[in-house]
């Protein structure tokens, strides 16, 4: 096994550590602690970026859900006024048209008792006219029957007796 | 065990070869060897793969995709075993799994890498146990600055009964030291396991090409069969053992940190 036999060689062992020492230090100084920091370090801001930007993506995304419900809201609490609104302009013109309607009302069953009245103040003149018209009529009538002149009041008191019952 | 003249030795692809005597230090001598030149390969590999890495796009290519992924893999594991704390012991942990890593897998590769032959650094526990020894030490230097001398509390587990303490606490002990052993170890033999099971298999495919159709077609076929399983089998391990290296890393280290 030359790994034992070249112990008994003078230069054996001595290279060995000598060159094990230089080599591995030098891998340890330059890879270990030259470039092994900054690559973790590059791999942990990688990470850390990742991290944050999805972070950064579940912040925006919440505050997107935010603003969308208070869209909502606003669009509804809008609806509602609007609806309010139309209501109100509604119930306003139908008070509006009711009071007008009364007043309409009012007047025409005023000129309805006046026409009424215009009306029985007719009939009682026209009633009048036909009692002294009848009273002349039976008057003259009674004068070519039977040749009695029958006084005007007579013969009105004799009409409206007839008329009146 | 050194091979005589074309006989056939699994052993020799773990010899280290020098290439260039560069110093001496107290009669020592350090020598630029093939080890040292495939461990500077891995490193130099790993070093391209990681700056593929470091382009620090926020939306990543494919190439940052995969240093990230390791990255990623290691440091899910240390935040799962040891917790927020964890995070400072990962670059080490890193280092070490992908260090690890290229070294086995470039130990899979066939070819010979200018003239050098292919050398598994992770075969040898002279590499394996350094780095398992400096895990322990890492793991005994954190938990004596945190811990003090209650760190010494690992060795009797929550709920030991008084009268069984002085049976366990030795038991544990042993278990605690044997640590860095089975850490280099464990790594050292998978990987020179693995590479001598390829190497004879590979030489029977070899072999069998002289030994006539009838013996030597079934044999080799067979041989090359296995040869493709066992080399999937062996990308696994190169995996698995840097896996397991690094995970029972930071398993001493969450001892030494959150004691038990």
């Amino acid at each position: 096994m030359p790994q034992i036999n070249q112990l008994a060689e003078n230069w054996y062992l001595a290279s060995q550590l000598f060159w094990l020492a230089l080599i591995f230090g030098a891998v340890f100084v330059v890879v270990g602690l030259g470039m092994y920091p900054k690559i973790e370090a590059t791999v942990d801001a990688r990470d850390r970026k990742v991290a944050d930007d999805l972070a950064a993506a579940k912040a925006a995304h919440a505050r997107a859900d935010d603003l969308e419900s208070q869209y909502r809201q606003q669009n509804d609490a809008a609806r509602a006024g609007a609806q309010k609104a139309v209501q109100d302009a509604k119930d306003k013109a139908a008070r509006d048209a009711e009071k007008r309607l009364a007043k309409v009302d009012a007047e025409l069953s005023d000129k309805m008792t006046a026409a009424e009245a215009d009306v029985a103040a007719a009939r009682k003149s026209a009633m009048a006219e036909i009692e002294s018209v009848a009273a002349e009529a039976s008057a003259d009538l009674v004068a070519k029957l039977s040749g009695v002149k029958v006084a005007a009041a007579d013969a009105k008191a004799a009409v409206k007796a007839v008329l009146h019952g | 065990m050194s091979a005589e003249a074309g006989k056939f030795d699994p052993m020799h692809q773990f010899t280290v070869e020098p290439i260039a005597k560069l110093f001496a230090i107290d009669g020592r001598e350090v020598w630029l060897t093939t080890s040292a030149v495939w461990m500077a390969a891995a490193a130099i590999i790993l070093w391209l793969f990681m700056l593929g890495g470091m382009k620090r796009q926020l939306v990543p290519g494919r190439w940052q995709m995969a240093v990230e992924g390791f990255t990623g893999f290691i440091s899910s594991m240390m935040s799962t075993n040891i917790g927020s704390e964890g995070r400072k012991y990962t670059p080490y942990v890193f280092s070490l799994f992908m260090f690890i890593l290229f070294c086995n897998i470039l130990g899979m590769v066939p070819f010979a890498l200018g003239g050098l032959h292919p050398l598994t650094v992770t075969s040898h526990f002279t590499i394996t146990g350094v780095l398992a020894v400096l895990s322990f030490a890492i793991v005994l230097v954190v938990g004596f600055w945190r811990h003090g001398l209650h760190f010494f509390s690992l060795f009797v587990p929550h709920g030991t009964p008084w009268p069984m303490i002085p049976f366990i606490a030795p038991i544990e002990f042993v278990s605690f030291m044997v640590r860095p052993f089975s850490l280099g170890l464990r790594l050292f033999v998978a990987m020179t396991a693995g590479h001598v099971l390829l190497e004879v298999f590979a030489n029977f495919i070899v072999q069998s090409s002289g030994a006539g159709a009838a013996i030597g077609l079934p044999v080799g076929l067979a041989s090359m069969a296995l040869m493709i399983g066992i080399s999937a089998l062996e990308l696994l391990v190169a995996g698995i053992q840097a896996y397991v290296f690094a995970l029972l890393t930071s398993l001493y280290i969450n001892d030494a940190v959150n004691l038990h």
